[in-house]
């Protein structure tokens, strides 16, 4: 950087706006991350491997991965869905149908949860209809698939939309004349295209449900070893002064919103596909 | 368009699906809250929103996320300028981290956010000793949403900023601007749509905002209670109409907020041809 570019800044002035915001990241990002870790083993690792292998949190983890391991295929079949309409097709309703699908986004966590509370809870809409037939909705693990369902529900399909009509149908034409199937043309033309850009909508709405407290802990009841996911049961801990136990099973959240960052990172640098925010 | 055959198969299949799923999953049960909030009556509705209680948290709500989603503009602006134009060790690693806040579930991020800054922890000491308190009190809120927030400005206004041509910067330098002025009279006003794109997503998401607030909160009616919380309370007590109008009238806010957003991206995206 010999003489200085009129389109650039002074030495001086690059400096000091670098070290603002490495300063910035450092207190907002990097502190807490590193707080996590810190807290979590403040008593050291007896105390955190024994908050890890208490009944409570292996059942919070068993349930975790059960309720995302329901919620994100379904999202992912919608989202496919979705995005193979909006993109191959132009129809009525079609600009309609878009907005809809980013509603969530707009829709606080809570009430994400309190309007299944609504439907099936004791004193909802079909709450006495359940009751009589012995059917566990809220309070259960159905209702906290269903309020983690609606949390994550645009997610693959938000970044199916944008990568599918960016790379038109011709492709998707050409297989039509050369005679083949609806499904065929699926498996063998569309998802090649749109694998990593799949992987990366799976991949958000994966972290989101294992993370997801607000909707979740509306409809969970808060039932410790039965209705408490991961972060429910952190909530738990820390609400009991067991701060190490809650930083312990909080490091698990921690990780993998860490491995999602970093599997993120490698999928954007194979397929070239650059991130805005969500 | 309207008139030429549908080549690709699959329409009504996939329009089904996703018709049905988006009925089950979001319209019936949306549709139930605000059949549920509009079943309370408009005398009732009023006498609920304008309790004390619901106008301090709404005040609270709606104050400490205006601030957070002005303050994550102003730091989002600053990140993402130096992620985009300058070079320096750990760029790539810290450009990776901005989106952390999307990744760490809320309740985490709340746990840890009171821990930081309780009276006892590593910045709140500190700011106890200039005598201010930061968890447990309206600071804390706005804390806990600027963590939030941030990551929407600095991932709305990046793509924008690594658009902008450096040819409209040299032409108004050839003509003697310096570079304060360029900022201020070039290159801010190409950045408007997005930074206030950026604010409205800070904000909406801020709004609706639970897990990550609540712990740093402390939660104390007509002090430090947001609105979220207040459903949640209301619905501990099975007052389901109370906490179905606060929320058709939060979402009411939330939507028309999503429908601006969705003007200005239009807008940028027009401008961007």
């Amino acid at each position: 950087m010999n003489p200085r570019s009129p389109i650039t800044e002074s030495r001086a002035v690059r400096f000091v706006l670098i070290t603002g915001a490495i300063f910035v990241l450092t207190l907002f990002l990097l502190l807490p991350l590193f707080a996590v870790f810190a807290e979590a083993l403040r008593r050291g690792w007896e105390v955190f491997f024994a908050a890890l292998e208490d009944d409570a949190a292996q059942s919070a983890i068993r349930l975790t991965l059960l309720a995302a391991g329901i919620s994100v295929p379904l999202n992912t079949v919608f989202g496919i869905s979705a995005a193979w309409l909006i993109t191959k097709f132009r129809f009525k309703g079609r600009a309609l149908l878009l907005s809809l699908i980013d509603l969530p986004f707009a829709v606080s966590p809570v009430i994400a949860g309190l309007v299944w509370v609504l439907l099936f809870g004791a004193k909802g809409w079909f709450g006495p209809w359940l009751a009589e037939r012995d059917i566990e909705i809220i309070f259960a693990l159905p209702g906290i698939i269903l309020a983690t369902v609606f949390v994550t529900f645009p997610f693959v399909a938000r970044e199916l939309i944008p990568l599918m009509d960016s790379q038109g149908n011709d492709q998707e034409e050409a297989a039509v004349t050369l005679g083949a199937s609806g499904w065929n043309i699926f498996w063998r033309v569309t998802l090649p295209n749109i694998k990593w850009g799949l992987l990366y909508g799976i991949l958000l709405c994966n972290a989101r449900a294992m993370g997801e407290f607000g909707a979740v802990s509306v409809v969970s009841g808060h039932i410790r070893g039965e209705t408490n996911t991961l972060p429910l049961h952190v909530e738990v801990l820390y609400n009991e002064y067991q701060f190490s136990a809650a930083f312990a099973c909080a490091t698990l959240l921690a990780l993998l919103a860490l491995v999602t960052l970093g599997l993120k990172g490698l999928i954007e640098r194979w397929s070239g596909h650059s991130s805005t925010g969500n | 368009m309207a008139c030429k055959k549908r080549v690709i198969p699959g329409f009504s299949l996939s329009l089904g699906v996703t018709v049905i799923y988006l009925g089950l999953i979001i319209m019936i049960p949306l549709a139930a809250l605000f059949l549920k909030a509009a079943g309370v009556g408009p005398a009732e509705w009023w006498e609920i929103l304008t309790t004390r209680r619901v106008l301090q948290a709404a005040k609270l709500t709606f104050g400490a996320s205006a601030a957070a989603a002005m303050v994550s503009v102003v730091l989002g602006l600053l990140v993402t300028w130096v992620l985009v134009r300058y070079e320096f060790p750990g760029k790539r690693l810290l450009d990776g981290m901005v989106d952390l806040p999307f990744a760490l579930p809320t309740a985490v991020a709340g746990i840890t956010l009171t821990q930081i800054y309780a009276p006892n922890g590593w910045i709140g000491i500190h700011l106890e000793k200039l005598g201010i308190q930061a968890a447990y009190n309206s600071l804390g809120v706005f804390i806990a949403l600027t963590f939030i927030g941030f990551p929407f400005v600095v991932r709305t206004v990046q793509p924008v900023m690594e658009d902008l041509g450096k040819d409209i910067e040299e032409a108004a330098a050839t003509l003697g601007a310096d570079r304060w002025t360029v900022f201020w009279r070039v290159i801010l006003p190409m950045l408007t749509p997005a930074l206030v794109t950026g604010f409205a997503l800070a904000f909406a998401r801020a709004i609706g905002e639970y897990g990550s607030v609540i712990f740093i909160s402390g939660n104390l009616p007509m002090k430090t209670e947001i609105l979220p919380l207040l459903i949640v309370s209301q619905l501990e007590q099975f007052k389901y109409g109370a906490a179905s109008v606060i929320a058709a009238a939060m979402l009411t806010v939330s939507f028309l907020l999503l429908l601006l957003i969705n003007l200005l991206q239009r807008r940028m995206d027009w401008q961007h041809r």
